[in-house]
């Protein structure tokens, strides 16, 4: 041993052990503050990392038919979304998540790259919930998904402008889905859950609320007859080469809409293959002048002031009728005619002259009593109310017009529900596109005998001798009346374009329903309501009666 | 220089007619301090249950790890043997080894995570800059045993040259953490040695002169981590997040911890390195200010018993050499502690024998082997 023991200072030593303490007590008030003194910021920091309330998207109600068919159905999807500031866009990651999605990986960077400052971009909507599980699986932070409800409506274009569609944010945008909305969207549900640093969802702590799914919609419509009304209304537009073409189909006793179509339609399920145009439910929000189809109504105001019957006679030669200036018109010179007569041969200048002696607001009154000039109570976004001139000042000539039906402008359903209000036996029920629980409201209209009259009548119409004879379906008796109507252009009525119009209903001993067709500027050379509109009329009343089981009533 | 003399050695031991006094003991015979040994048992069973569940209950790390360790207890039982005579006789030729890998590594080293600093020797990589852990401390140890102490100015330039060069070597690399454990090391033998204390604050003084010109020649990242350790908010989810996460997981830890396998920072990824440099974080918030403690307490206790052996320590050598390795272990601690808990800015230093990783258990253990062969060689010597 060269060295002494003392060769290392003892008070060194104590230094050193004096230092170690400090040094290690400073760890410990340093664990003491982050514990104690700070730990409930900490904690809470803690948690804003990890604890996220994300909202659980609700179940869309489903829309069905008044049988239960489905029209309108939600199904889980996934869309996928990428949070730029955590991506990493690295080639890898690009391919892996391109082939899955079935998407060029140059399309996916430009669209990072447009979205640099963004924490949120969508890159794909709406994928198999299959393909959202690979998706997940791959773990590459930044890349989210998010669960979705897609709409699908099993009809597809029949019944398309009655159910109108949801956008891709499962909100409602056209038809009964938008008017409904609130009804079908229900609440989306809250859930507290732990997520992991790549935002990925660990655990659910806490339910705060379940998802309240929507409630179910159930409609008017009976989704054969829509297909069938459907179906005959294109084929007759197609073969008739016409614009477009509205049908409706009502249910005498309820107001319920069994059917409602127009065409063109488009495909509500294909949406990038929409076009504007053609969303429009003509059915309710386009008008027209009803022409003929209207003497009904003027027919049964003259029964109804008690001055005729439906016998009464008059001349309407030389099929024309000079008020003031102007001249309304027949055909031909249809000589002395009574009330059915003037009915069934569509004469203009002898329901001119049967309003023109009774008291000048009648007619007026009446049609407003029977809803036109007001919307319906179908509650359908964008419906038109359609115009009633009821100013009080009507000179004789504008008058004499409004009875057969000029003048005024009407909706297809319009114009169906003052049919059922006459097949009902003057009874008014509100129409409806939703099916009804109970009994449906009921107005009284019109005396249930001046009805019943004017009904007697209008089988006439689809009996020889009339202009509707191809209204009439084997096995039942019809009522019906055919319109034939100029359309106005720019400059006043056109000759050579029409609206081709039949309204009836049947069986005519108890009618059940209503069917309304406007075919729209035929242009394939026939144009008259009883040669266009009333085989249509025709093969979807003999069809709905079959399914709805209606006895015939005729041998 | 065979591997198998420390063994042969062993050998010898067991066979010596000294066998008979020298010990009162089995432990003392094989050269194995068991308050040591017991210390170090405990500290290495509650890491490996921290890196259970640190390491989200990997199996195949948890393998690697304990091959690890059985090869670093390996490590210490052989140097344990060997006795600080032999180590006296190898110190300067360990060194000069030491600082040739070192400078091997810059020319022909292996490049990982950014920074040269392995060796690879085929089937593993090898860091030099551990072996001067051992190095350092044997080489001053060696070198101020038979000088007059406390040293001349002359002696002192030299001890500071034969630490700076290793040091500058790899902090080149850049490995700035061994490098502030190097410096540890060797200032713990110069201070122990009698360093005069105008020198001490000589030195600080002129490193605090320097350190601006030290920043200039900083890395960029090594710039990032001082600032981010001045001004922790700066950057919160770039240099400024680790500090941030480890605090969050500490403090919400609480008294008792949110239990086993339960922490939520690491577990979600929140908490980065959470198996290596950050895995007090985990402790902290698993187990609470109380695991903190204990796991503290645990070190506190092998860093005391090494600085007991120390004090018993026989000549300058073996004295000088245990204290400084004690010394190192201890700020290695401090350092890392204090860096998770964001009073010390961050360098890559890992948590003694409970973080995930290599050759720096190896190193440490071979230490606690030097450590132990001091004091049960202790009496043999005296005698």
């Amino acid at each position: 041993m060269r060295q002494s023991d003392t060769d290392v200072r003892p008070w060194r030593f104590y230094l050193i052990i004096g230092l170690l303490i400090v040094a290690s007590l400073a760890l410990v008030a340093r664990m003491l503050q982050l514990t104690v003194v700070d730990r409930a910021f900490l904690q809470k920091q803690g948690n804003a990392r990890t604890l996220r309330t994300i909202h659980i998207p609700a179940y869309r109600g489903m829309i069905t038919d008044r049988n239960g068919y489905p029209l309108a159905i939600s199904t889980p999807v996934n869309s996928v979304w990428i949070n730029p500031q955590e991506f990493d866009a690295n080639q890898a990651n690009l391919h892996k998540i391109a082939k899955l999605l079935h998407e060029n990986p140059t399309t996916i960077m430009k669209r990072l790259q447009n979205n640099t400052g963004r924490e949120f971009v969508y890159l794909k909507r709406h994928i198999d919930p299959a393909i959202g599980a690979q998706i997940e699986a791959l773990q590459i932070p930044g890349v989210h998904l998010q669960a979705e409800f897609r709409r699908f409506y099993p009809e597809g274009e029949s019944a398309a402008h009655v159910v109108g569609f949801t956008n891709i944010d499962d909100v409602g945008q056209e038809g009964l889905e938008l008017a409904y909305d609130d009804w079908l969207r229900g609440v989306p549900g809250k859930e507290l859950v732990l997520k992991d640093r790549y935002g990925h969802v660990v655990d659910i702590v806490d339910v705060k609320r379940k998802a309240k799914p929507g409630d179910q919609l159930t409609l008017s419509l009976d989704h054969r007859i829509q297909y069938l009304a459907y179906r005959e209304l294109k084929q007759t537009v197609q073969d008739n080469q016409a614009k477009s073409g509205s049908i409706v189909v009502l249910d005498v006793k309820t107001g319920e809409v069994l059917g409602m179509a127009n065409y063109p339609s488009y495909n509500p399920n294909q949406r990038y293959k929409r076009r504007n145009d053609n969303f429009r439910n003509r059915a309710v929000t386009d008008v027209f002048e009803p022409g003929s189809t209207l003497k009904a109504f003027s027919v049964a105001n003259a029964i109804a002031s008690g001055k005729y019957t439906p016998t009464s006679k008059v001349s309407t030669s030389p099929g024309y009728y000079k008020i003031g200036h102007r001249t309304v018109r027949d055909g031909r010179d249809n000589g002395t005619l009574d009330l059915t007569g003037i009915l069934q041969h569509s004469s203009n200048v002898g329901m001119s002259k049967v309003t023109l002696s009774l008291a000048p607001e009648s007619l007026g009154n009446l049609l407003e009593s029977m809803g036109f000039g007001t919307r319906t109570d179908s509650g359908f976004p964008g419906e038109a109310a359609g115009s009633l001139p009821m100013d009080g000042k009507q000179d004789p000539f504008s008058l004499a017009t409004l009875s057969f039906g000029y003048s005024l402008s009407v909706t297809t359903l319009q114009l169906a529900e003052g049919y059922a209000e006459l097949a009902s036996g003057g009874v008014k029920h509100p129409v409806s596109l939703v099916k009804l629980d109970g009994a449906p409201e009921s107005e009284r209209i019109l005396p249930h005998q001046v009805a019943n009259q004017v009904l007697q009548m209008l089988e006439t119409v689809v009996q020889p001798g009339g202009t509707g004879t191809r209204g009439q379906v084997p096995g039942y008796r019809v009522l019906g009346k055919t319109g034939t109507t100029r359309i106005v252009g720019p400059n006043g009525y056109e000759a050579d374009h029409h609206n081709a119009l039949f309204v009836g209903a049947a069986p005519a001993s108890d009618p059940r329903i209503v069917i309304a067709v406007v075919v729209r500027d035929p242009t394939g050379g026939k144009f008259y309501g009883g040669l266009v509109a009333a085989p249509v009329f025709a093969n979807v009343m003999s069809g709905s009666l079959r399914l709805l089981d209606v006895a015939p009533d005729k041998a | 220089m065979s591997p198998i003399e420390p063994l042969k050695h062993f050998s010898h031991q067991l066979n010596s007619p000294e066998k008979k006094f020298a010990s009162h003991n089995i432990w003392q015979r094989l050269h194995i301090d068991l308050p040591l040994l017991a210390g170090i048992v405990l500290l290495t069973g509650l890491g490996l249950v921290i890196l259970y569940s640190a390491g989200n209950q990997s199996p195949g790390m948890m393998a690697r790890q304990l091959a690890r360790l059985g090869l670093a207890f390996m490590a210490m039982f052989i140097v344990a043997q060997i006795p600080p005579a032999k180590l006296r006789l190898w110190a300067p030729w360990l060194y000069g080894v030491g600082l040739s890998l070192l400078i091997a590594v810059l020319v022909i080293g292996t490049i990982g995570k950014g920074a040269r600093r392995w060796l690879d020797l085929g089937l593993f990589r090898f860091q030099p800059s551990e072996i001067m852990k051992l190095a350092i401390p044997l080489f001053l140890a060696w070198y101020y045993q038979d000088k007059p102490l406390p040293p001349s100015k002359k002696c002192l330039l030299i001890g500071c040259i034969a630490l700076l060069v290793p040091v500058l070597l790899t902090a080149k690399q850049p490995d700035l953490g061994t490098a502030l454990m190097l410096v540890t090391a060797g200032v713990c033998v110069l201070f122990l040695a009698g360093m005069q204390w105008w020198i001490i604050i000589g030195l600080g003084a002129l490193a605090t002169l320097f350190a601006p010109i030290l920043w200039h020649f900083m890395h960029d990242y090594q710039r990032q981590r001082v600032l981010t350790f001045l001004y922790p908010e700066r950057d919160p989810l770039g240099t400024g997040y680790h500090i941030i996460q480890s605090k969050i997981a500490i403090g919400s830890g609480g008294l008792f911890g949110k239990g086993w396998l339960e922490g939520t920072q690491a577990h979600l990824h929140f908490l980065p390195e959470h198996a290596t440099d950050f895995i007090f974080g985990v402790t902290g918030e698993e187990f609470g200010l109380f695991g903190g403690l204990v796991l503290l307490a645990v070190y506190l206790f092998i860093v005391g018993r090494g600085l007991y052996i120390s004090s018993q320590a026989q000549d300058t050598f073996t004295r000088l050499l245990a204290g400084s390795l004690s010394l190192m272990f201890f700020f290695s601690i401090f350092i890392n502690i204090g860096m998770v808990t964001g009073i010390l800015p961050v360098v890559g230093l890992p948590l003694p024998l409970v973080s995930y990783g290599g050759t720096s258990m190896v190193t440490l253990l071979a230490g606690f082997g030097i450590l132990m062969s001091v004091n049960t060689h202790r009496k043999l010597l005296a005698r």
